[in-house]
Order: C-alpha cells, then structure tokens, then sequence
C-alpha cells in the first residue's frame, strides 16, 4: 500500500517531485489569492459593526490557522524521521520551520492592526493572543537550535526532537492560557470562533484560505528544494544538475 | 575460551542502577559546594530586587509576590540546568553512560532527580522566608510550598530536554533559554493562581491537580526525550 512512497526516501527524485509540484502551487495560489484578495478588499459588504477594518480578517484568520496547522505538520513530520530514520524529514523541519514562524508573525501582527480600531488597543493579554505568542516562540526556538550546529544532519534531528516537545505542549499551553485569563476577561474576541458570517462573506474567506495553503504549499516546497541540494552538494546527480542547468 | 567465558557482563537492576547514578551526582555537588549555593544566591537576591524596583507596600508586594517568588524560581532552576549534563559531556563520562547495557531512561532519570534534589529542594526551603519578606498571606504559605513541591520537579525535567539538546553547542545558554522558557509557561500560570486562590481563601485543588498532572506527565515522558536528545548531541 505504501510502496509508492518509497522512491521518495531518495533525495533525487523527492527533488524532481518538489520542481514538478512548485509551478502547480505557485500558479493556482496565485490564481486564488488574486480572486479572493480583490474580492475581499472590493466587493465584499462592509461589517455593519466594524465597517471596512473587518477586511483584515481574510488575511489574519487563514494565517492563524494555517500557522497550528504547519506546526502540527512539522512535527509529525519530525516524529517520522525519528521513527524511521529519514534524513529528508530532517531537511524538511528545517524548510518549514520559518515558514511557519513568518505565518504566525503574519498573524500577530495583522491581529494587533485589527485589534487597534476594534478594541481600541494593539495588545490584550488574551488567551488566543498569549497563546499564538507562545507559538512563535516555539518556532523560533525550533529554527534557533536548527542553525546552532555546525552539522546539519544533526542540527534538524535536534530541531525535530524539540518540535515534537512543542507539540504535546501545545494544547497545555492553549488550555493553561485560556483558564488563566477567564478571571481577567471574556467575550470579545471569541466571537471570531465560530464566525456567524452570511455567505457572500463566507465564500470569499475559503477562495483566501485555499489560496493561501497553495502559497503555503509553494514557500514550502521552495525552501524544501533548496535544503535537499545544500545537503547533497557532494552528490553526483547535484553536480550533473549545477552542469545542466548552470550551462542555461 | 578462558578469556571469553570470564568476561560476564554484570548486568545492574534497574534500582540499583538508579541509586548508582544518583549517588554519583550527589557526591559530585557536594563537593562542589557552589552548584548548590549560587543558584540558591540567585534566587533569594533577584526575589529582594523586586521590593527596592516597586517600592516596599506591603499590600502591592503581597499581590504580586507569588508571581515573583515563581518567576525567580524559574530563572534559578534555568541558572543551574547547564550542570546537569555538561561536566560529564565534556569529560566523557556521559558517553559511558548512554553506552551501558542499563536503559538511557533509568540513567537520565536518576541524574534528573539529583539535580532536583541539589536545586530545587533547597528552592522550597527557602521560599517561607521570602514569602515572610514579600508579605504573602498566611493562608497561602501552604499552596505556595505545595506547588513549588510538584512544581520545581516539572521545571527540572522539562529542562533537562532543552540541556540535552545544547550541551554538544559552544554557546549553548542563550539557546536554553529560548528553548525552555516557553515550555515553562503551564506550570508558572497554574502555580500563581493557585497561590492567589488560596490567598482568597477559595479550595485550590483544581490548580494543584493539574500541577500533579504535569508532574506525572513529565516524569514519565521527558526522560525518553531527553535520551532521544542525547542520542543526538553525542552523536
């Protein structure tokens, strides 16, 4: 069932993968975000509570929840390298890592933007906020101990192993915040949960998600591109590469 | 034939493989009588900074006392997680033990629970003190001592992952820090507001119980990172 995976555990044709899937994710993100953007930012009604500041939205929510969803990503991936020794898994941790991070800043920093003419303020110490704080320091600290070894190998199955820590802390950390700060505050933002939204603001939300998981998807493969040669630069299939395509 | 059959390995029970190692550590801090002393130092003069930063109210100080107490806990416990793996790193001996025919987990185990014993215990000692210093209420000395019993434990072995992941770097301290401190969050928001609970004279079991979870949860499930980490910094 699973023998069609595992010509991938050869860095060669994971790269031929990776430059076959790029143009896809690039093309279709770019198709995407450029519909639902436009449609987000032009068309769609503004919010009769918070006028047209609620277009933030199309961007802060797809990358708040795509930044859970790549760290989860990025463990799992990580918790497979360990189990079954991939030095691929270790060069993906390390793809993925500043990925995630930029999607997570992306998030805070357009929350605080929203934040300023909602609620009157840049910063609340907020469950969600503190916790998505906590995220990106997280990653951070996965992309920090990546960088600190002079081995690369070495360096990702150490990031690895911290990011799978991360993971089962993540839930603790979201619950322990959410229960800490019930004393202090409750409603406002957690309306945004379950968006009691029409359709036409609806359908324009999904164009933005999908488009930005292609976006996602294409940063990713990318950087994951990049990593596999610059850990196989010895390789003789990369110097026929540097021949063929540096003679271009 | 002679040579082969008098080379039995001795194979250790897993306790007495434990009591073993934890000896060893023990004996190596008390001879180094500073890996005791300076984190406890730490701890008691970044607790007395904190009246001279404020301002000496009592009412202020009793408010924001437990928060303090724990926060400076934390940076001592962080102060003095670099000796739990970096001497036997550098002189071998650390690589001896991952090589023994005795489980990693036993091994990390034990070395974990001395370094509590060593940091943490004298931590819980000394906290009444600082407690009668920062005008805590008398209701709360108790939540206060119970969570810095099943609280420091936490901190140690949590710690200790992000030990094992440096110890093979040059400059491994700062890195610490980013690594563990976001992993400290749970335990330092659960042990306030138990301590605050328990100055309002409400039951602050909740808290408490879901400290001891973290704790279970931790010692049971660090030592097998940690291993994991060394496997990997000793390559």
């Amino acid at each position: 069932m699973w023998k069609w995976l595992h010509p991938y555990a050869n860095p060669e044709k994971t790269y031929q993968l990776t430059s076959k899937l790029i143009p896809w994710f690039g093309y279709i993100a770019l198709i995407l975000l450029s519909i639902g953007m436009t449609w987000a930012l032009l068309f769609v009604p503004p919010d009769y509570q918070q006028g047209n500041s609620f277009r933030i939205f199309y961007i802060h929510v797809p990358s708040a929840i795509l930044s859970l969803s790549v760290y989860v990503t990025m463990a799992t991936i990580a918790f497979c390298g360990l189990v079954w020794q991939l030095r691929l898994a270790e060069a993906s941790v390390a793809a993925i890592a500043p990925v995630g991070a930029v999607l997570t800043a992306v998030a805070l920093i357009t929350g605080a933007a929203w934040g300023k003419p909602t609620w009157g303020t840049w910063w609340v110490w907020d469950a969600r906020l503190t916790s998505q704080l906590i995220q990106l320091f997280l990653y951070l600290g996965v992309i920090a101990l990546n960088n600190a070894f002079e081995d690369k190998s070495q360096g990702g199955k150490a990031a690895g192993i911290l990011a799978i820590v991360g993971v089962v802390n993540v839930p603790i950390i979201k619950y322990s915040v959410e229960w800490w700060n019930t004393l202090h505050q409750g409603q406002t933002v957690t309306q945004m949960g379950k968006p009691a939204m029409t359709m036409d603001m609806y359908v324009p939300f999904v164009v933005c998600f999908f488009g930005m998981v292609c976006l996602i998807g294409w940063l990713i493969c990318i950087r994951f591109r990049t990593e596999i040669l610059s850990r196989n630069v010895t390789r003789p299939w990369v110097r026929e590469l540097v021949k063929t395509v540096g003679a271009k | 034939m002679t040579n082969s059959s008098s080379f039995t390995p001795t194979t250790l029970s897993y306790r007495r493989a434990f009591a073993l190692v934890f000896r060893r550590d023990l004996t190596i801090a008390l001879r180094h009588k500073d890996d005791i002393f300076n984190p406890l130092l730490f701890f008691i003069i970044v607790v007395t900074l904190f009246p001279l930063g404020i301002g000496p109210e009592s009412n202020m100080l009793a408010r924001i006392g437990p928060g303090i107490i724990w926060v400076a806990a934390l940076l001592a416990t962080l102060l003095s997680l670099d000796r739990l793996f970096k001497n036997d790193y550098a002189d071998g001996s650390l690589e001896q033990l991952l090589l023994s025919p005795c489980p990693t987990f036993i091994i990390v185990f034990a070395k974990i629970t001395a370094h509590w014993v060593i940091t943490g215990l004298p931590l819980i000692l000394v906290s009444p003190l600082l407690a009668l210093l920062l005008f805590l209420p008398d209701n709360s000395y108790g939540a206060l001592l119970l969570t810095l019993l099943l609280g420091t434990p936490v901190l140690s072995f949590i710690g200790a992952i992000g030990v094992a992941l440096t110890v093979g770097i040059k400059k491994g301290g700062v890195l610490l820090s980013l690594l563990v401190l976001p992993l400290y969050i749970p335990v330092l928001i659960f042990a306030t507001s138990a301590i605050d609970t328990a100055a309002m004279n409400l039951p602050y079991s909740g808290q408490i119980a879901i400290i001891a979870a973290l704790f279970v949860g931790s010692i049971t499930l660090a030592p097998i990172a940690v291993s994991a980490a060394l496997k990997v910094s000793t390559n």
